[in-house]
């Protein structure tokens, strides 16, 4: 099975373990990823702060790669990503004039034809194969984080139950894993402010990485290289601000996976975690 | 309403122009809070989501400057939970992608907003000069921007042992393309 790959800016540089999982699940799955030739940034969290059109017109450069490389579906890993490039196609989609405006701004055809698809809706896909390849079951208690991005706005993006979603979840649960009840399955993280308003994001943070370790979690399981890059990368600020010593791990969902899949550490990428990763056998 | 500040001329308020532009209607929002009770940074805001609905839903200049001239409009990460649970289908969130864009026009952002500012300035600036963004050119330019030298000093090399750190840019081959696309959104109200 061929699908468009837009990895996202981020998969190539602080969360390139994302990147590195993703290409190494795919073959074992069968599916072929086939990269948005020359793709630009989507204007991530910026963009749309900043100008309305530009938040649109970044997102649409990309469609309209994607249309002329003859994709109709492409996967974007990162949420952001896939947020942006779902939101913009939908304004876009309802709003004829506006597209046009837009088309003439990237100064390519812009026929509105590629949908795009996050991580969890291709895994699951292979829902049906995926139990027959777990060789060494993730067998942790998990909290399936699924942040904002990847749920919200509900009626754009169409995925899951935003307020309690479950996809994560089933697939954790197909890898051996078993996934905790717990109460920020979609609360913000304050991934925007990581650099600017550090202080927010070990308070915003500090409640999701304290509430899944209260749940039993032995890990969190993430589908969203900013609620990766927060959640470990900031863990000293967080700790400081909790007043605790947390090292629960927090792992990409495709990560998890290929461990479970018997895929080797080292070409998931989880050495490059600042936290951690090693997941030790667990007891049966 | 005291007649030395007669109601703006239609077409004149913020919300008026909200309607037009983006056709989200404030009349539709009754002030339950929910949008409020569910912001994670609520308790961080000057006014918090749902005040800030209902200075802009009365229409008058002064309030719409009180909007426009709040750190709350700032501190909105965009994570929609308001917009998700509005009973009323308000969709806040895009509401203060309007009134942030209406503060920078005015030149009325708060001071408090400057480093979230020169951040998201940093960042569009790497994406229109390589077309995609370059991790160490942001930093580098946020840090000029906002003065903040040393912040996260520790981070970066333990990053770049990590491989998280490539310290050249990724330079796509439409940049003639992204420059355009600059000048024809954002360059416009430079």
């Amino acid at each position: 099975m061929k699908i468009g790959y837009y990895p996202g800016c981020s998969l190539l540089g602080s969360s390139r373990e994302f990147d590195e999982s993703v290409r190494a699940l795919a073959p074992a799955l069968g599916l072929e990823l086939v990269e948005v030739p020359d793709w630009n940034c989507c204007g991530a969290s910026s963009a749309h702060v900043l100008d309305h059109h530009l938040a649109l017109a970044l997102p649409a450069r990309i469609l309209a790669q994607a249309e002329a490389a003859g994709l109709t579906e492409i996967l974007a890993p990162c949420a952001a990503c896939y947020n942006r490039l779902s939101t913009a196609r939908d304004a876009l989609e309802k709003d004829p004039a506006l597209a046009r405006e837009i088309e003439a701004v990237i100064d390519l055809p812009l026929a509105g034809t590629v949908r795009i698809v996050n991580i969890l809706e291709v895994l699951d896909r292979f829902k049906d194969v995926l139990p027959g390849k777990i060789t060494r079951p993730f067998a942790h208690k998990v909290a399936c984080y699924y942040g904002c991005l990847l749920v919200r706005p509900p009626k754009v993006l169409k995925f899951d139950r935003a307020e309690d979603p479950q996809s994560m979840d089933r697939l954790m649960a197909a890898a051996g894993a078993e996934p905790r009840e717990w109460n920020f399955k979609t609360e913000c993280c304050g991934a925007a402010f990581s650099v600017t308003r550090t202080d927010l994001v070990a308070k915003m943070s500090g409640k999701i990485v304290d509430n899944a370790v209260k749940h039993g979690a032995e890990a969190i399981v993430v589908a969203c290289p900013m609620c990766q890059s927060n959640l470990d990368m900031r863990r000293p600020e967080i700790n400081a601000h909790l007043g605790a010593e947390h090292t629960i791990p927090v792992l990409f969902i495709t990560q998890a996976l290929g461990l479970a899949m018997g895929i080797d550490a080292n070409q998931l990428g989880l050495q490059r975690h600042m936290v951690p990763a090693v997941m030790a056998p667990a007891a049966v | 309403m005291s007649s030395a500040h007669p109601a703006p001329a239609p077409g004149d308020s913020l919300a008026s122009r909200l309607r037009a532009e983006r056709g989200i209607n404030l009349n539709h929002c009754y002030q339950c809070g929910k949008c409020a009770a569910g912001c994670p940074v609520a308790e961080d805001m000057d006014n918090t989501s749902c005040q800030t609905l209902r200075l802009l839903q009365l229409e008058r200049p002064e309030l719409d400057r009180r909007v426009l001239e709040s750190e709350a409009i700032w501190l909105c990460l965009a994570c929609e939970t308001c917009s998700t649970r509005c009973p009323q289908e308000v969709e806040v969130a895009k509401v203060m992608d309007y009134v942030r864009e209406a503060s920078l026009a005015l030149d009325l952002a708060h001071p408090k907003s400057k480093d979230i500012l020169a951040f998201h300035r940093a960042f569009l600036d790497s994406i229109r000069a390589t077309g995609r963004l370059y991790e160490i050119g942001l930093v580098a330019d946020y840090k000029l921007r906002s003065r903040h030298l040393l912040k996260d000093v520790n981070l970066a090399p333990k990053m770049y042992v990590r491989g998280k750190l490539p310290l050249l840019p990724h330079v796509i081959k439409g940049r003639s393309g992204m420059k355009r696309i600059f000048q024809l959104t954002l360059g416009k109200k430079r």
